[in-house]
């Protein structure tokens, strides 16, 4: 704010004094306003420069301080002897709504509150010429000021509204905040934390307040309006406003810099063919699992090396959960409600984690999937199990090594199941890779189709038997002929429904798979979405 | 005081009233396999039940393409415009 706004009508306040008084402006004189802070060395400088002034003038003006730093005002008053009203501004609200950057900053207006001239910082020239314009329109001699002993130029200070802290409570609480939620008073003698485990908005982990200042800091992790509605969540079909998204971000843990991540994942999981109503309802108990591509790996810090389908990693961590608690209090999925899960998994409180590419001999997933190399992309797989360890620490020969991984999938629901319609996620270790590779290239296709030769058995291994009455029943398998009961069956419908990443630490041989639920449009397909960051 | 901003939705849902209870069936009887194994056999014997008992009612049958998705809009709407009442076979 400058002195070449004059004539502005400054917005009212009410502010207490030291006294306990009520002091409200526009007073109906003319007012010199005056915001300081007491532990700015300019501010002092000024203290008796306006103490003389109300000598001076304040028969006929209200020379006001509005002292922004609480307590401060009564060492500033005992510091300088001032007799002026200080007024609490430690709130800021006034600073933030009369939108100047430095204190000092002092406002000289009309009665009614108009703008006459402002200054923020000290320049004594600046100064000088306020002090003769308020005497001319006062009418009244020059106030007692040594102006020469004064310094030629000091600069201020920041106004305290600025602090990140407080400028962001200001602005959610301002009228044009872009915060439309219904706002839950939690009163100071209840327990934040359990308030919200109460109101039964956390999947049993403690969960970060969503206060107004929190989102509007999430807020900023997206250029998108707070009110766009990015999709419909399963199971209540209820709109996800970003706002939405950002608040349960924000109870997750999430930095906003991970926000596009969560946007594109709800995207992702909220198509008919993600089918996010079936992988919550389903008693077989399924989830979302997240793998993210592209430099926004690297530039939100996960990990996609030692530990990175584990704990300790809050993007990864919080980026999963946000897409829970999403689905859980917007869309309304609850255990026991619509989620009917028999056992359920522990990837409903969480499971995200990037791919490795730069440890990978093969075309990321994202660029397989017909991205390019540079977008960032969140690709959901429905799954059920995960991750299931593959152990093979002694074979030396890629075909061996791809062997294993195979035999690894075997028991994808149960290891007698061949044809299955369900995807699976394997995740190759670095040391696994090595092996694949240590011969020359050994392509995805070549791994897929070593898979599905390696998991092939008779159909008759599928028929009832007394070990176990899953399969064909004997009743369909004595229809068939002893030619359709040796026919070899692989372990999947297709080798498409083989998806391959790269991720861990460069020491272990310890490759993993997360196991699917139903594919296709009975069930569920991986969704990619990309992300906009 | 602190405050937190609402994370659900805040949509009010409407309260529906459970239809009347008359102690009379007549008119049309849906019956709705969802696409569980099975529910076919359970529907079937139900069907054959009800054409026993309340011979004067007419039955329809209705399946959902897939029990894992929620019911097109489509086939709600027929099942409305075509039934006074409806049973839904889960099964398994």
């Amino acid at each position: 704010m400058t002195t070449t706004q004059s004539g502005f009508a400054l917005p009212g306040f009410e502010l207490t004094d030291m006294a306990g008084g009520e002091r409200r402006f526009p007073t109906g004189r003319h007012s010199l306003i005056c915001f300081l802070k007491e532990d700015c060395h300019t501010c002092d400088l000024v203290g008796p420069v306006l103490q003389a002034f109300h000598q001076a003038w304040g028969d006929r003006a209200d020379i006001w301080v509005l002292g922004q730093s609480g307590a401060g005002n009564a060492v500033m008053r005992d510091r300088h002897g001032l007799t002026l009203p200080l007024l609490d501004e430690t709130a800021c609200k006034t600073s933030f709504a009369w939108d100047f950057e430095i204190v000092p900053a002092v406002f000289w207006t009309d009665a009614k509150g108009a703008l006459k001239s402002g200054l923020e910082g000290f320049l004594r020239e600046e100064w000088e010429m306020l002090a003769r314009d308020i005497a001319a329109d006062l009418d009244a001699p020059a106030a007692p000021v040594d102006w020469d002993n004064l310094p030629a130029w000091r600069p201020g200070c920041g106004s305290k509204h600025l602090d990140p802290e407080i400028n962001d409570r200001l602005r959610a609480e301002a009228e044009n905040s872009p915060i439309r939620a219904r706002r839950i008073e939690i009163a100071s003698a209840d327990d934040i934390a359990e308030f919200m485990f109460d109101q039964g908005f956390s999947d049993g982990l403690p969960l970060v307040p969503p206060t107004p200042e929190r989102v509007l800091r999430m807020l900023a992790g997206t250029e998108r309006g707070t009110q766009d509605v990015v999709a419909v969540a399963p199971p209540n079909m209820a709109p996800v406003t970003i706002e939405k998204i950002a608040i349960n971000a924000v109870m997750a843990g999430c930095r906003p810099e991970y926000l596009p991540v969560v946007i594109a994942a709800l995207e992702a999981v909220c198509t008919d063919e993600f089918n996010m109503h079936g992988v919550t309802a389903t008693t077989m108990g399924a989830s979302p699992v997240l793998v993210v591509n592209g430099p926004i790996r690297a530039r939100i810090g996960m990990n996609m090396k030692l530990a990175a389908l584990g704990a300790g990693n809050r993007a990864n961590a919080t980026i999963g959960r946000a897409l829970r608690l999403i689905i859980r209090n917007v869309g309304g999925a609850r255990p026991g409600g619509v989620d009917r899960s028999t056992l359920s998994t522990p990837m409903k409180f969480t499971m995200c984690f990037p791919e490795w590419e730069e440890g990978s001999p093969w075309e990321p997933l994202h660029v397989e999937r017909g991205f390019k190399r540079e977008d960032s992309v969140v690709t959901a797989f429905g799954m059920t199990s995960g991750p299931v360890q593959i152990v093979d620490q002694e074979s030396r020969g890629p075909d061996q090594i791809a062997g294993s991984l195979g035999l690894g999938l075997e028991g994808v629901f149960l290891s007698k199941m061949r044809r299955m319609h369900t995807d699976v996620l394997l995740v190759v270790c670095p040391e696994h890779v090595r092996t694949l590779t240590s011969e020359g290239d050994y392509s995805k296709a070549r791994l897929r189709a070593r898979i599905q030769a390696v998991t092939t058995r008779p159909l008759r291994d599928m028929v009832a038997n007394e070990i176990s009455g899953a399969g064909i029943t004997l009743e369909a398998a004595a229809r068939l002929t002893e030619a359709q009961l040796a026919t070899p069956v692989s372990k999947f419908a297709g080798e498409n429904n083989i998806h391959i990443v790269v991720a861990g630490s460069e020491a272990g041989k310890f490759s993993a798979a997360f196991h699917g639920w139903m594919t296709g449009a009975m069930g569920s397909l991986p969704v990619s979405r990309k992300i906009e960051c | 005081m602190t405050i937190i901003l609402d994370p659900t939705d805040e949509r009010v849902p409407v309260e529906r009233q459970i239809t009347a209870r008359t102690g009379d069936i007549s008119g049309v009887i849906g019956l709705l396999d969802i696409r569980k194994p099975r529910g076919n056999v359970l529907l079937d014997e139900l069907q054959s039940l009800l054409a026993t008992r309340y011979p004067q009612v007419e039955i329809k049958r209705y399946e959902k393409p897939t029990f894992t998705k929620p019911a097109p809009n489509d086939l709600r709407l027929k099942i409305r415009s075509e039934c006074d009442f409806l049973v839904e076979a889960l099964a398994d």
